[in-house]
């Protein structure tokens, strides 16, 4: 009874910590997810575009966020964010340490990670589209906006989510680490809840059964996506 | 940007070098293992086996490898019969708990490559080799891990790689590599770029090289894929 006391919604009980914990844990990955979506945009068209110096920008950048440990990341953003506010508030006037909200630079942190895999998933997404599509909307006179906007657009989208998919799975474990910085996301009030009743091996177990949930629950939902996204294409190999 | 500060943190990350290839090279070597028993058991045809394996992949890769490795360093302890057993003095130690969780992680995500490696082996050729009376573990050894090992290799030098990033947590645990001294050091000194741009040269040079030796093993076991030579090697 004493389990279902800690863990449950009582006075004493840590279950509705957990929750919103785990509420904050989605959303860091969602707002990470956004922010990494506007980067993995930009990231993409530069590595298609023409220019050489844009394309070669791209490639540092998801060679370098792809291959650096993301926790020496967090503590580029959380660090070297932190001290770039002070000394904004040092020209300002402001006297002393002022701290980067650890929201704030955890998912931008864990959006720029998410930014240079997206960034891959829609260039692959933009090179699945037909080539004849894209050459026989410039030969009826489309410009880049309408381009963009009616051919571009719907099918990177559709070719996307799976990629998509992965990406969120991936932000949402590496939403974890952000709890060094010490938001109270999922990874942290386990570890929080597990210091302070000395009952680390239950709220571990807990804390990995809600990212469990989190994280079949989201599987589901991108393949139902897909499934909803590629519902007039004729039936292929590789379908949700 | 100060050159000789950047030339001391090199010097002292380097130092810390060791113990991020001794973490990488254990964890792969013992998940890569356990990775064998657990896609032999996910396809074999005990439903026990098969649902264990189904369940071993969906935890290790659903959920975040820190919570694993807290779960190992810190939730173990609490149990009276590990803390008086044998295994303790070694339990007991960071560095051990860091490989075990890497080890156990990375186990999930490879059974799934190795699995994918498998189905891409032509179904004619299993009953080739049946019907000549290849079962067991000759089948195994001259069939399905060869044709199945090539497969998977891309797939899983892209696993190798998140390995290396993966021993970053390690410093969670107290075990003193690359990142974890990076980030003393930024604790320590509050130049954030200097340490960040040194840590990360060490791990893409680690990831360049290591990519590029998965890319050479995948070039000699793929001699059937390369062209014919243009002018035929005489052969002695």
């Amino acid at each position: 009874m004493a389990l279902f006391q800690l863990i449950g919604f009582g006075p004493t009980g840590w279950g509705g910590l957990l929750l919103v914990a785990a509420l904050m844990t989605l959303c860091v990955t969602a707002v990470a997810l956004l922010i990494g979506a506007i980067i993995g945009a930009l990231v993409a068209s530069a590595k298609l575009s023409a220019s050489k110096t844009l394309k070669t920008l791209g490639g540092i950048y998801t060679t370098v966020f792809r291959g650096v440990p993301e926790l020496l990341i967090i503590y580029l953003v959380y660090f070297g964010g932190s001290s770039a506010v002070t000394a904004i508030g040092k020209a300002m006037g402001y006297e002393g340490f002022l701290g980067l909200p650890s929201f704030v630079a955890g998912s931008l942190a864990v959006g720029i990670i998410s930014g240079a895999y997206q960034a891959e998933v829609f260039r692959g997404a933009f090179l699945a589209i037909p080539k004849g599509e894209l050459e026989a909307a410039q030969a009826i006179g489309m410009n880049r906006g309408l381009r963009l906007r009616r051919i571009i657009g719907p099918q990177v989208f559709r070719f996307a989510i799976p990629g998509i998919g992965n990406v969120w799975q991936l932000s949402l474990k590496d939403s974890a680490l952000v709890s060094v910085t010490g938001l109270a996301d999922l990874m942290r009030t386990s570890q929080v809840a597990a210091g302070s009743t000395r009952q680390h091996f239950v709220f571990f177990i807990v804390g990995g059964c809600l990212y469990l949930i989190l994280t079949s629950f989201s599987d589901r939902l991108f393949t139902s996506a897909e499934k909803r996204a590629n519902r007039s294409m004729p039936t292929s190999l590789g379908q949700a | 940007m100060d050159m000789a500060f950047m030339f001391e943190t090199m010097k002292t990350l380097l130092a810390a070098l060791p113990m991020t290839l001794a973490l990488f090279a254990l964890a792969i070597v013992f998940g890569g293992l356990l990775a064998l028993v657990i896609v032999w058991m996910r396809v074999s045809g005990n439903a026990i086996a098969r649902n264990f394996a189904k369940g071993y992949i969906f935890v290790f890769r659903g959920s975040p490898l820190l919570i694993q490795m807290f779960l190992i360093f810190y939730g173990l302890g609490q149990f009276g019969f590990i803390r008086y057993s044998f295994l303790w003095p070694a339990l007991r130690e960071p560095f051990v708990c860091a490989v075990l969780s890497l080890a156990l992680c990375t186990a999930g995500y490879t059974a799934e490559i190795f699995r994918f490696g498998l189905r891409a082996i032509p179904a004619k050729e299993i009953e080739a080799a049946r019907s000549i009376g290849m079962s067991g573990f000759l089948l195994t050894r001259r069939i399905l891990a060869p044709i199945a090992f090539r497969h998977a290799l891309p797939a899983y030098s892209t696993e190798v790689v998140m390995m290396v990033k993966s021993t970053a947590l390690a410093s969670l645990v107290t075990v003193w590599e690359v990142t974890g001294v990076a980030q003393r050091l930024i604790s320590q000194t509050y130049r954030t770029m200097e340490v960040f741009l040194c840590a990360a040269a060490i791990y893409l040079i680690l990831n360049f090289i290591i990519l590029q030796a998965m890319a050479f093993l995948e070039y000699k076991l793929t001699p059937h894929r390369r062209a014919a030579p243009l002018f035929p090697v005489p052969q002695r």
